[in-house]
């Protein structure tokens, strides 16, 4: 194993991201590939500053499509970053060739979430343990089959015999999970990107993989980036936790100080949504509702703000929330009263697209007025509603009702008691 | 076997209150293989009646996804069942396959695992509904099938301006609601979801957990849950069976299962989860067995912490425990019967850390 | 989901090298029920014809171009008989002996071409799927075009142009032949390894810093090889038509080169008006064995190799009556 790094009392940077942004082309239709039509992007990364210090454990948290799994591989170099800085050992990886990057890939690896995929199906473990060894010229032929059985032993495949010659079939995804992660270490890596290492094994055995974790990171002096959907686990294993959504990082700080106290409020709602055995725990309300919307076009202001419970006027209200507001509303009307106010308004799909005021025309057998009168019914049937707080002025202009809504920005990440949170609120 | 029917009183599987939808008795389900038989199910035992959830948990290669699709009769072929399985006192296995097939789709449903590709593409969500009502429910009319389509969707949070929607305009979580409505609108009086959350976000399984746990007061379905996950357990079901190696090896009220488990596999299995208030790591060591060789005695004994002589050698039965529920250990049973020295501790060979699933 | 269970945590270790063969072999040893006899029967009917093909000096009686043993003329168009089993044709050669020598030919030829082939084929469906872009569009246009032209007319076509070069052998027939079977091979290759390309391991692999070329070699090649040997046999059996047909055309091997079934078929044409039948229905006979021997093993190797076609043979399930003491 290469020398350790030294340890010294103030955190050494490791690797500092800066302002990285990834976005993929979307292909789009035919059509419009044919007419070389922009089909728009997405933006799975958007804006992200981190300091990852040397021998911390950093959890990255969030649903699919928070863009966590791509910032974690583009710390790799194995996705290329739009725009940004990711400064490792002084120098910027940012557009760096394979050929350029293939030196560090010793010192930076990755643990994948399936690990049933992760194995080349047609090469034994011996093989592809020691492949990073062969690749990188670190060993000889004989050494490679020593070290291979040492980097078994670390990770628990023991007695080494029995797995060397197995292929990938053979084994179980406990099994199999620790031979990637013997891939990862046998260059002696100094930082681990683990992509949901547990999420796709059973029950009994995560806590075994991520016991083997810990034991990895005292021995090895390892640096992990988890990334995870499991706050539960990233409390227990990560020193700091980055809760993400939208390619944003909306939370960042301490384990401690976001478990003790979680400041935004998507943040308090993936603790709520955790399923507890715990029988006294009571079954959670309120959680926020809808899914993570399209990335390729999200919402203007906060992202979070047409789920967030807690949402108010800065938020960036816009029409595509008005759409939502009338379809949660009809999905809790009895049908006849949904056919009889369906009748009332026009085309909804106009409100699809983003940004505000919202304009809605009446249906052929209703007026203006009667669209007043809808929208201060669904006002007083749910007065609470978040969406209520972003609305300035609703009138009835030419044949249609417009609402108009108060101005909101895109809240940035701000210290915050310990942590930095990126909402309105704080 | 039929003896325990005929006499309700001595049966421990039949407490409480409420029309018992779906009844078995020692159903055993063995797959052929190229190896032998194996007991994917070996004799199971409960009941399950109507507005009960029933979590079924356990590690994975168990049974439990087995015993799920058995209860349906959608096993593959090379596989074999027997015991008793009575739906509404009705024998399954005896009633004629015509019968048993009528019964699927009307009385007896699945919610899948992966919703989009339980739905055809090139239909809208309304003809989902209409197919399903017109093929079970023939003699509704145009407008009730529709309202009552409707009806099943508010139930579960779609809004009706999607009605004519095609699947690929959903979102996965919206796909698993149309699941579980297209599940529902026949109004079965017994649903299997087997694993219904697994491939969904955090976010979107609580609000998937939220509706199996309102629809239990809504509708008088008998439910089985199957899950890897105890909290979903906790969450939405009343009463839990913990299935190892193809046996029920506890069952009762989920709440008395979780404060005071009675076998030592639900209780290292629930002392291996991780959740938030986990402070430090625990596992039960080694794998679940191979079903076309299981272990003799108990079936938990080469992994059990607390394993005696007796274990290896005798099969406990499952009997009430002094917590209320059922469980099939010798700790909690035998009492004098048992010959000397039968609850010393089992020397225990040693498991090696890779031994596991 | 699959079966639960049904999978042991370890199975007991075996040497790599015989680990690797087994992987080959034993879909062949698993096959079963119908598949195994459609196999058998094929590798039979092959087998016969490889023997005769390798052993040909001493099967036949006579070299394909021999007209006299021990100085004396065959005779010409003679019905079979104890001296020419099979007869003799109308430029006084022997039947058997043409017959058999022709299997040498046409044998030579397959594995001639087939080997070209596949090597061609598999190298570049692999470049063309990994590395994609230009290159990829270019040569999946260039292969669609060769294979939607019929295989005949192409085979006709380089046929012509490479006896102009090569003269009338075996290599120009081969080669003519290896051209309309490269499409076959790089549709299958190619399609696999874009689905393979994405795969999480061919990622970690780029994440331990493997080159391109390693990543071909090691993670790709050996996962997208599955169906060549499928596609193989049954390219085999089609090759041995073609190249039948190339020689009744007169564009194939020359006689004086190799004894050629379909060549002798075209000669015969004439016989048969007059009521000669054996120097026509021998070839023939062994085209139509042949062909039906690849084609044979092919689909027994497909219904094994493929595992959707795949039966297994379960074990029947017998539930033994419960013992009293076991369970309530």
């Amino acid at each position: 194993m290469p020398k350790k790094p030294e340890v010294v009392a103030e955190p050494q940077t490791l690797i500092d991201i800066d302002d990285v942004s990834v976005h993929f082309q979307l292909r789009g239709g035919s059509l419009s590939r044919l007419l070389g039509r922009d089909t728009g992007s997405v933006r799975a990364v958007d804006g992200v500053t981190i300091k990852l210090a040397t021998g911390e454990v950093l959890g990255l948290v969030g649903e699919s499509g928070s863009g966590k799994t791509t910032l974690g591989r583009s710390l790799l170099g194995l996705v290329q970053p739009t725009s940004g800085r990711i400064v490792y050992d002084g120098a910027d990886i940012v557009g760096l060739s394979e050929r350029q990057l293939r030196p560090l890939r010793t010192r930076l690896q990755m643990v994948f979430q399936d690990p049933n995929a992760a194995l080349n199906p047609a090469m034994t473990i011996a093989e592809q343990v020691g492949h990073p060894l062969t690749i990188h010229k670190l060993a000889s032929r004989g050494d490679v089959r020593q070290r291979v059985g040492e980097a078994l032993e670390r990770v628990g495949l023991a007695p080494v015999e029995r797995f060397l010659d197995k292929y990938p079939s053979d084994l179980s995804g406990g099994q199999k999970q620790r031979a990637v992660l013997a891939r990862a270490i046998i260059t002696g890596p100094t930082l681990l990107v683990a992509d949901e290492p547990i999420s796709m094994l059973d029950m009994s055995v995560r806590a075994k993989i991520l016991q083997l974790m810990i034991d990895l990171r005292a021995s090895l002096n390892l640096t992990y980036v988890y990334i995870t959907h499991d706050l539960a686990s990233a409390k227990f294993f990560c020193d700091r936790v980055a809760i993400m959504y939208l390619g944003r990082v909306v939370e960042i700080g301490p384990t401690a100080e976001i478990f003790a106290d979680p400041k935004h409020p998507y943040t308090k709602a993936l603790l709520a949504a955790i399923p507890d055995p715990d029988p006294d725990r009571a079954v959670p309300r309120d959680l926020p509702r809808g899914e993570i919307p399209d990335a390729a076009e999200p919402p203007t202001g906060c992202s979070f703000h047409p789920r967030c419970p807690a949402a108010f006027e800065l938020c960036g209200w816009e029409r595509r929330d008005l759409k939502a507001l009338l379809e949660r509303h009809w999905a809790s009307v009895p049908p006849e009263e949904y056919e009889r106010e369906r009748q009332l308004v026009g085309d909804i799909d106009g409100l699809d697209e983003p940004g505000g005021p919202a304009v809605v025309q009446p249906g052929r057998a209703s007026s203006a007025r009667d669209m007043n009168v809808l929208v201060q019914r669904l006002q007083g049937a749910a007065p609470d509603d978040p969406f209520w707080r972003g609305v300035r002025d609703i009138r009835e202009v030419g044949s249609g009702v417009e609402v108009q809504f108060e101005d909101g920005h895109d809240p940035r990440l701000r210290p915050s008691g310990g942590v930095d949170v990126a909402c309105h609120l704080y | 076997m039929s003896e325990l029917t005929d006499r309700p009183s001595d049966d421990p599987y039949r407490r409480g209150t409420g029309e018992v939808v779906i009844s078995a008795r020692d159903l055993r389900i063995w797959y052929g293989t190229e190896r032998g038989p194996v007991r994917a199910v070996d004799g199971v035992s409960f009941d399950l009646r109507a507005g009960e959830t029933l979590g079924l948990v356990g590690e994975s290669g168990c049974g439990k996804s087995t015993l799920g699709r058995g209860l349906l009769g959608l096993l593959p072929d090379g596989s074999k069942m027997d015991g008793t399985l009575q739906y509404r006192g009705e024998d399954i296995l005896a009633m004629p396959a015509r019968r048993r097939h009528d019964l699927r789709g009307t009385d007896l449903a699945m919610i899948f695992q992966e919703p989009l590709t339980r739905l055809n593409p090139l239909m809208r969500i309304s003809e989902h509904f209409e197919e399903a009502l017109n093929t079970h429910a023939p003699n509704l009319g145009r407008d009730q099938r529709r309202s009552r389509s409707l009806a099943i969707l508010r139930t579960i949070g779609i809004p009706p301006t999607r009605y004519r929607s095609y699947p690929h305009e959903f979102s996965g979580g919206m796909r698993q609601r149309l699941m579980i409505a297209l599940a529902l609108v026949l109004e079965p009086a017994f649903v299997v979801a087997d694993e219904p959350t697994t491939a969904l976000d955090v976010l979107v399984e609580a609000q998937i957990i939220g509706i199996l746990h309102d629809l239990r007061r809504e509708i008088d379905t008998a439910l089985l849950l199957i899950t890897h996950n105890l909290g979903i357990v906790a969450e939405a079901c009343n009463r839990v069976a913990v299935m190892y190696a193809g046996e029920i090896v506890e069952l009762g009220e989920a709440a008395q299962v979780f404060r005071a488990p009675q076998h030592p596999y639900t209780r290292e299995l629930l002392r291996s989860t991780i959740s938030l208030s986990t402070t430090g790591l625990n596992f039960i060591p080694g794998a679940p067995p191979d079903l076309a060789a299981p272990p003799s005695g108990c079936r938990f004994h080469p992994r059990c912490p607390t394993a005696m002589r007796i274990c290896p050698t005798r099969t406990p039965r499952m009997l009430p425990t002094t917590a209320g529920s059922l469980a099939a250990c010798w700790l909690h049973q035998g009492g004098d019967e048992l010959p000397a020295g039968a609850r010393e501790p089992l020397e225990r060979q040693e498991i090696s850390v890779a031994e596991e699933a | 989901m699959a079966v639960e269970g049904a999978e042991p945590a370890v199975r007991t270790v075996t040497p790599s090298y015989r680990r690797l063969a087994q992987r080959f072999v034993s879909p062949i040893t698993q096959t079963r029920g119908v598949a195994r006899w459609i196999l058998f029967a094929g590798l039979f009917i092959t087998g016969v014809f490889v023997v005769a093909a390798i052993f040909a000096p001493w099967v036949a009686h006579y070299g394909f171009a021999q007209k006299r043993a021990d100085g004396v003329s065959f005779p010409k168009r003679s019905a079979p008989s104890g001296e020419h089993p099979f007869g003799t044709n109308d430029q006084f050669y022997d039947v058997l002996s043409r017959v058999v020598w022709g299997s040498r030919t046409a044998l030579l030829v397959v594995l001639l071409s087939l080997v070209a082939s596949i090597i061609v084929g598999v190298l570049l469906g692999l470049l063309s799927g990994y590395l994609g872009g230009l290159l990829d569009r270019v040569l999946v246009l260039l292969m669609d075009a060769l294979f939607s032209f019929p295989s005949l007319l192409l085979a006709i076509v380089f046929a012509f142009l490479l006896s102009e070069r090569l003269g009338g052998g075996i290599l120009a027939a081969a080669l003519s032949l290896t051209v309309i079977y490269i499409p076959q091979y790089f549709r299958v290759v190619r399609n696999t390894t874009v689905t393979a390309r994405e795969a999480t391991y061919v990622e970690a692999a780029r994440s331990i810093g493997a080159g391109r070329w390693t990543i071909m070699r090691r993670y790709l090649l050996p996962n997208v090889v599955h169906s060549v040997p499928v596609v193989g046999t049954l390219n085999a059996a089609d090759a041995i038509g073609t190249l039948a047909a190339l020689g009744f055309l007169g564009l194939g091997i020359q006689p004086q080169d190799a004894a050629e079934w379909g060549y002798d078929l075209k000669r015969a044409l004439t016989d048969i008006s007059s009521g000669i039948w054996w120097t026509a229905v021998f070839p023939g006979l062994a085209i139509v064995l042949l062909v039906t021997g690849l084609t044979l093993v092919g689909e027994g190797l497909n219904e094994t190799i493929n595992p959707t076609l795949r039966r297994r043979r379960l074990l029947p399930v017998t539930l033994p009556p419960r013992t009293q003491d076991e369970r309530s």
